[in-house]
């Protein structure tokens, strides 16, 4: 098989005998090889672990008990637990740290049959929007290696569009599956909070954090999240909302839209923020618009409050999910303590990076005695009124259409030294993840020879119009199948 | 005692719950364990993992707050409480702040001279116990046991309604009762099911306004809450009258020394940055669910305290201390409802003998080899004057040590008092005609010497004869009936 081949080709492959799951296993962990010098996407491979699990799919092949995913290899961002694999979340802090434990999501698409290929590069604790803040280096971009993949899930976005796998899992707290999909031209989903369980999915900003999926397409992507969605004991805050179009999602497919029936909106808001690829989505509007779905601007007048509001909530919430990393149980520790305080101080201060660092302490002073109110709750208005201009918005129209990122992928070391500009990447992403919506990245053309993505955001729990429109979107268009020229690639 | 001087006091309650697994995941909630064998991923505080809500947490809450009349809300939240310990695994508690579960309720006080009063409990919240830190077992090092780690807690917070250590003993010991009666907690102070901080201030007789306060922390027994805060009060008063000034600060009680000390350490930060706890959904309880627990309240210790006062014409007291422990009063309740049996008796019994034998050997009433129908069967012997009180006691020795049933061991020891009247009389006539000269001068007004044919008959009978009836025969007997 052709290292670009999407899920469902793999699928008919292996069914039909065509390939077994230890030659796709072997293909990919040397493509893998071949490309960690230029992509540096993988902080873990484990060949010896992910021939066994082929090894024992093609078993399953042979004897007819094989599951959606069967055989198939995957790779995970480096947040997802994994028993038995290190689980770094790209951080000196937990370099060390092998989970004894599988988060519910990964277990799911194990269940299904996949194959564990390795984990994947990412920024430290998901914080950053270019996978530099990695304590295992940077990724490169494969369009353009110069360039950042954009992150946090960095490495996933550069192993799909390298054609390493099919696809692979990241986590979306502000926008880190649609930016990195946005900037390596291929399909991201953010579903909506709720959907995936976080269960084993290392926390960031607990109220915003959700699991999703980087695909060659819509329909690979709906796949993915039909095996990893559903409620989850494990997790107070997964859904325990059934939807039987999901379901159906392995056997028949995303299906069909009736889109002349469907509106879709567009806020200046979020078009004011484009600098790069506003041609590119334009052209996706006339795309959709020749496919009979209308299209009527709406405002979502609280979204300029967003970004700020995020950084305080967000860093909050990290602030004290982030308190466990101590010292005592388990991750870095630091030499010879020489009393308690001094453990934590040395342990935590080498553990953690600069933007750790600087995430931890914001979050820190926002809850502090006397400045609660006027940065925490006061962020907390914010998103509410976010999330009630996106209610409105939907009370008009079925989907958003908006830009992913203001640009195209950035040079590495560009935005280094202004966080602010760094975290600017996150404009048009951050209010959905305030407002809990699901969100797809679709690639719509290419800027200057770089990726430009173009983002649908559609109500809760709404996954069905939002992929069927990206769907249908694909089926139009090309540009989900554009590849990058990877130098040592072959 | 202290004049001139009027103690203020509030408690804060730690009850242990007694649920199968802890609050926030599966692992077993059980005391005594090897060291973190019951520590699973999310109470070890490892990354990525998530806590789930114990509905059964809940449900001995609502419980709670239902016995103390209280209003149960129903919308409650958690809260992080952060701060850095070893023994706290996540680097924050999980606890409630800003939406308790339980409002404002009311606690009846019984005390010991009969009286009664009643403590406003302000609160009622659930949260997560930290494990322990155990600086005994390695040198230099302090070693970490997370079994804890996750027991749910509720923190039942009282107004500064009490005035004495005595007050606040007894209110710390009613709220035992109560949580046991309620079967939510198994009220073992000396395994910390239930530890006690105490706020304590002073002000001048009269003065409306609340002096600086001190708090004690982690007491664990009612004997210490009372020595803890009398310490405390006698030392305040020292202070301002020595024209210092209290200062606010948390202490330790420490019982070697019977004195307050200030806590050492500034592990614990001022400011604990309490939010919303993202992971966790609002606590919606709704007026079913209020409903279906309050079907299951047992009868509480007011209740049945004033029961055995109107029903089994128990006193104050003796009701008061039967109903203290839910199964000391099942115990006595089974034996005074024996047929034959009597109430005071049974008391009687109960608070005397029975309790003294079990205190001796280190037993709790639960495990009495003596069971409540053996001892209602015993006083249902004494009633019909089968036994005389020095025989009963015999019995109850021959039921401790399992030598069978009352009336077996009465058989097999023929110490059935003698009742049969011819029997009796015959015995009785025959000593009268052996002591001629003593029946004579008894019949001439020597009264005493009662006593001397009393002693005869005791001593032919083997002590088994109804004294009562001896002295009636007796009199007959001698020509002097009384």
């Amino acid at each position: 098989m052709a290292p670009f081949s999407s899920l469902r080709e793999l699928r008919q492959g292996l069914g039909r005998g065509d390939c077994t799951s230890l030659e796709l296993t072997e293909a990919a962990l040397d493509r893998a090889r071949r490309l960690h010098e230029s992509l540096n996407c993988f902080i873990t491979l484990d060949e010896e672990k992910a021939v066994a699990a082929a090894v024992a799919a093609d078993r399953r092949l042979q004897d007819g008990s094989a599951g959606p995913l069967t055989g198939m290899p995957l790779a995970h961002k480096d947040l997802f637990c994994i028993e038995g694999w290190p689980t770094t979340c790209a951080s000196k802090m937990l370099a060390n740290f092998i989970s004894p434990y599988t988060a519910t999501a990964i277990d799911r698409l194990q269940g299904a049959g996949s194959v564990t290929l390795g984990k994947l590069n990412m920024d430290e604790f998901a914080m950053g929007s270019s996978t530099e803040t990695s304590h295992f280096g940077p990724t490169a971009n494969p369009w353009a290696l110069q360039r950042t993949p954009g992150g946090s899930s960095g490495g996933s976005a550069a192993c799909v569009a390298a054609g390493i796998t099919a696809a692979a899992t990241g986590t979306d707290t502000g926008g880190s599956i649609r930016q990195p999909a946005s900037f390596c031209g291929v399909t991201g989903l953010k579903p909506t909070y709720g959907r995936v369980s976080r269960y084993g999915m290392i926390a960031f900003a607990s109220s915003l954090d959700q699991g999703g999926v980087f695909a060659r397409d819509v329909e690979d992507a709906a796949l993915l999240l039909s095996v990893m969605a559903g409620f989850d004991p494990r997790d107070s805050t997964s859904s325990a909302h059934r939807d039987p179009w999901l379901e159906s999602v392995p056997d028949n497919g995303v299906g069909e839209l009736a889109g002349d029936s469907l509106t879709i909106g567009l806020a200046d808001e979020f078009f004011s923020e484009v600098s790069e690829g506003a041609e590119c989505i334009d052209e996706a509007r006339q795309a959709l618009e020749a496919l009979g779905f209308r299209c009527r601007t709406v405002s979502l007048p609280h979204i300029r409050t967003a970004m700020p509001a995020y950084y305080v909530i967000a860093g909050a919430e990290a602030s004290t999910n982030l308190s466990r990393y101590d010292g005592v149980r388990f991750g870095h520790r630091c030499d010879q303590p020489a009393s308690l305080a001094d453990l934590y101080e040395r342990s935590r201060s080498e553990g953690f990076g600069t933007e750790v660092k600087r995430r931890i302490l914001t979050g820190t002073y926002a809850l502090s005695a006397g400045y609660f109110d006027a940065y925490y709750l006061k962020a907390q208005k914010i998103r509410r009124l976010v999330a009630e201009d996106f209610a409105a918005a939907f009370r008009a129209v079925d989907l958003l259409l908006a830009p992913t990122t203001p640009g195209t992928a950035f040079r590495r070391g560009q935005l280094t030294d202004d966080p602010v500009a760094m975290y600017q990447q996150d404009v048009c992403t951050i209010p959905v993840n305030l407002a809990g919506l699901p969100a797809i990245s679709l690639p719509c053309g290419l800027h200057e020879g770089l990726p430009v993505g173009v983002q649908l955001i559609a109500r809760h729990f709404d996954e069905r119009r939002l992929m069927q429109a990206g769907a249908a979107f694909q089926r139009a268009t090309n540009w989900h199948e554009a590849r990058p020229a990877l130098e040592g690639a072959s | 005692m202290n004049t001139g001087w009027e103690a203020v006091i509030g408690l804060e309650i730690h009850v242990q719950l007694a649920t199968q697994s802890k609050i926030f995941s599966a692992a077993a909630n059980r005391f005594g364990a090897p060291p973190n064998s019951l520590a699973c991923p999310v109470d070890l505080g490892l990354p990525g993992v998530l806590p789930v809500l114990n509905e059964a947490a809940v449900r001995m809450a609502v419980k709670f707050g239902l016995a103390i009349g209280a209003e149960v809300c129903e919308h409650s939240s958690f809260d992080r409480k952060n701060y850095f310990y070893p023994d706290l695994p996540k680097g924050y508690q999980i606890s409630q702040l800003a939406a308790p579960i339980v409002g404002p309720g009311v606690l009846e006080v019984p005390l010991d001279d009969g009286a009664a009063i009643e403590v406003r409990i302000v609160r009622a919240h659930l949260e997560e116990d930290a494990g322990k830190s155990i600086h005994d077992a390695y040198a230099g090092q302090t070693g970490v046991d997370l079994n804890r780690a996750g027991t749910p807690l509720l923190e039942v917070v009282s107004a500064p309604d009490l005035r004495t250590p005595e007050q606040a003993s007894a209110c710390f010991r009613q709220l035992h009762s109560l949580v046991r009666y309620l079967g939510i907690c198994d009220g073992d102070l000396s395994q910390g099911s239930m530890r006690c901080d105490a706020n304590v201030s002073v002000r001048p007789q009269g003065r409306e306004a609340l002096g600086e306060r001190t708090e004690i922390k982690n007491i664990n027994s009612f004997r210490f809450v009372e020595k803890a805060i009398r310490f405390e009060i006698d030392r305040q008063i020292e202070r301002l009258e020595a024209g210092l000034a209290v200062v606010r600060e948390t202490r330790l009680y420490d019982a070697a020394k019977d004195e307050t000390r200030p806590m050492r350490g500034k592990e614990f930060s001022d400011d604990y940055r309490y939010f919303p706890d993202p992971d966790l959904l609002p606590v919606v309880i709704d007026e079913a669910f209020i409903e279906a627990v309050r079907t299951e309240l047992p009868e509480l210790p007011g209740a049945r305290r004033r029961r055995f006062q109107e029903e089994l014409g128990l006193s104050e007291y003796d009701a008061s201390w039967l109903t203290r422990n839910p199964d000391t009063a099942d115990f006595f309740e089974s034996a005074a409802r024996t047929d034959g049996s009597n109430a005071k008796q049974v008391a009687n019994w109960v608070m005397g003998e029975l309790t003294a034998r079990l205190n001796r050997e280190d037993l709790t009433i639960d495990s009495t080899p003596v069971t409540a129908e053996a001892l209602g069967q015993l006083v249902a012997r004494i009633e019909d004057e089968t036994l005389s009180s020095k025989t009963a006691k015999t019995v109850f020795e021959a039921l401790w040590n399992g030598e069978g049933e009352v009336d077996a061991i009465i058989d097999a020891r023929g110490l059935s008092q003698m009742q049969d009247a011819g029997e009796l009389t015959d015995l009785i006539d025959g000593i009268v005609a052996k002591h001629p000269q003593q029946a004579e001068q008894f019949r001439a007004g020597r009264d005493k010497l009662l006593g001397f044919f009393v002693g005869q008959v005791m001593k032919a009978t083997g002590g088994k004869a109804n004294p009562r009836r001896v002295n009636e025969l007796l009199r007959e007997a001698l020509g002097k009936s009384g």
